[in-house]
């Protein structure tokens, strides 16, 4: 239990192991540390950067989102506008068609008449023509009475 | 022990606590205890080299589970220094640290061997009669680090403040700087530079000693008979528990101390 020259033989030693662990033991792990916490760290704001960018492009996606909406929207309400053009144009046309048509079964059944009444009319004329003929078989020379024959014929013609 | 044909207390006790001394010189300071230069030069070198051996291979990417152990060490050793010292700790103080962590709690564990089966394998095995085994039960290795940190203290206040600086804080601190104060500041200041390495170097050696002379009671406990044998094993169980976190603590307390110390020598008051 005397103080003793071991005292200085440990203190000697001890210099040494001190010197050992500042110049070969510390360094080394703390560059390493170091160099992870670098490494942490840039992942993290790299982490922190992405997550920003996601922000971002979510904001982004929902906004062109919104926009696809409206856009549908204006369409659809267009085509529906369009649609009932449409419809309305139809109906004008079918009307106009329908009108045009009738005019022509008018015109065609005036026409029928007319014929009608034409062909009726000249077979009256023959006929009137033809009893006309029978009666004045007798006493009328055809030749002598042709023109008022003709005559008559002219106009019921 | 083989050779103590006569076992009392007094003759086993005396054994155990018995250095391995060579003389180096004329006188009583000329003597170097062996046992205890060779045990911490060799616990140094295992702590320190087996550092060494992970840390040479350290590397930023993922840890191996060596690195990882010893980055724990290191990064709590740090956080400790960190919170007192507020310099450049990097360049000595809290390597200083982690050497006095790990090379006094390597000194202090070396107390958890059982004593008298280390001594039977001296004795038998190496063939030396005394030989204690944990250097900080010898006053001379906690004086040695104490004194040491003591000189560095000295070294760090000329080496931040100066010859004056320094001779300013001896006579003007804590009391002021009245010319009448100045031999009540100085005597304060030597008082407290004479105590600290004192309580520093005391404090680790009356702990280790005392648990030392503890597990030297319980052995001669045993030797009364079964039941001796009996209660001293559980009790000795016991003790050496309790001693891993006495043996931790006071390297903790060492370390800490010594950064405090080292601090207080870099900042003003």
């Amino acid at each position: 239990m005397n103080i003793n020259f071991t005292l200085i033989s440990q203190a000697v030693a001890f210099s040494v192991f001190i010197w050992f662990t500042v110049k070969f033991v510390w360094p080394p792990l703390l560059r390493a540390i170091e160099e992870r916490q670098k490494q942490i760290a840039d992942g993290l704001a790299a982490g922190e950067r992405g997550k920003k960018e996601l922000e971002l492009a979510s904001h982004r996606s929902s906004e062109v989102l919104k926009e696809a909406k409206q856009r549908a929207t204006e369409i659809i309400t267009q085509a529906e506008k369009r649609a009932a053009e449409i419809v309305e144009e139809a109906k004008e046309n079918a009307k106009i068609e329908g009108d045009r048509i009738l005019v022509g079964a008018k015109a065609e059944i005036d026409h029928e008449v007319f014929a009608a009444k034409e062909a009726l009319r000249r077979q009256i004329a023959d006929l009137a023509l033809a009893g006309a003929t029978k009666i004045l078989r007798r006493e009328v020379d055809a030749k002598v009475h042709a023109d008022l024959l003709a005559s008559i014929e002219e106009e019921l013609k | 022990m083989a050779s103590d044909l006569e076992l009392t207390p007094n003759s086993y006790i005396t054994h155990h606590l018995t250095n391995l001394t060579t003389s180096v010189g004329e006188g009583p300071f000329w003597v170097l205890h062996v046992d205890t230069l060779v045990m911490s030069v060799i616990l140094g070198i295992l702590g320190m080299g087996s550092l060494w051996l992970v840390v040479r291979k350290a590397t930023p990417g993922v840890p191996t589970k060596r690195q990882a152990f010893v980055e724990l060490l290191i990064e709590f050793i740090d956080t400790q220094v960190k919170n007192t010292f507020h310099g450049n700790r990097h360049t000595f103080v809290a390597p200083a640290a982690l050497t006095i962590f790990v090379w006094v709690l390597l000194l202090n564990t070396m107390d958890l061997l059982p004593i008298d089966i280390m001594a039977w394998v001296y004795e038998n095995v190496f063939g030396i009669h005394n030989w204690r085994n944990v250097p900080t039960t010898d006053v001379n290795t906690t004086f040695a680090l104490a004194l040491s940190i003591w000189f560095l203290m000295i070294f760090f206040n000329l080496k931040v403040k100066g010859l004056g600086g320094w001779l300013f804080e001896l006579f003007c601190t804590p009391f002021g700087k009245n010319p009448i104060l100045w031999p009540l500041n100085l005597l304060f200041n030597v008082i407290e530079y004479v105590s600290k390495p004192l309580s520093h170097s005391l404090r680790l050696f009356g702990n280790i000693y005392a648990g030392e002379i503890i597990f030297l009671l319980l052995g001669m406990w045993a030797a009364t008979g079964v039941a001796g044998s009996f209660f001293s094993a559980i009790l000795g169980a016991g003790w050496a528990i309790f001693h891993i976190l006495i043996v931790t603590l006071q390297a903790f307390i060492f370390m800490m101390l010594s950064v405090v110390y080292l601090s207080m020598a870099h900042e003003s008051h």
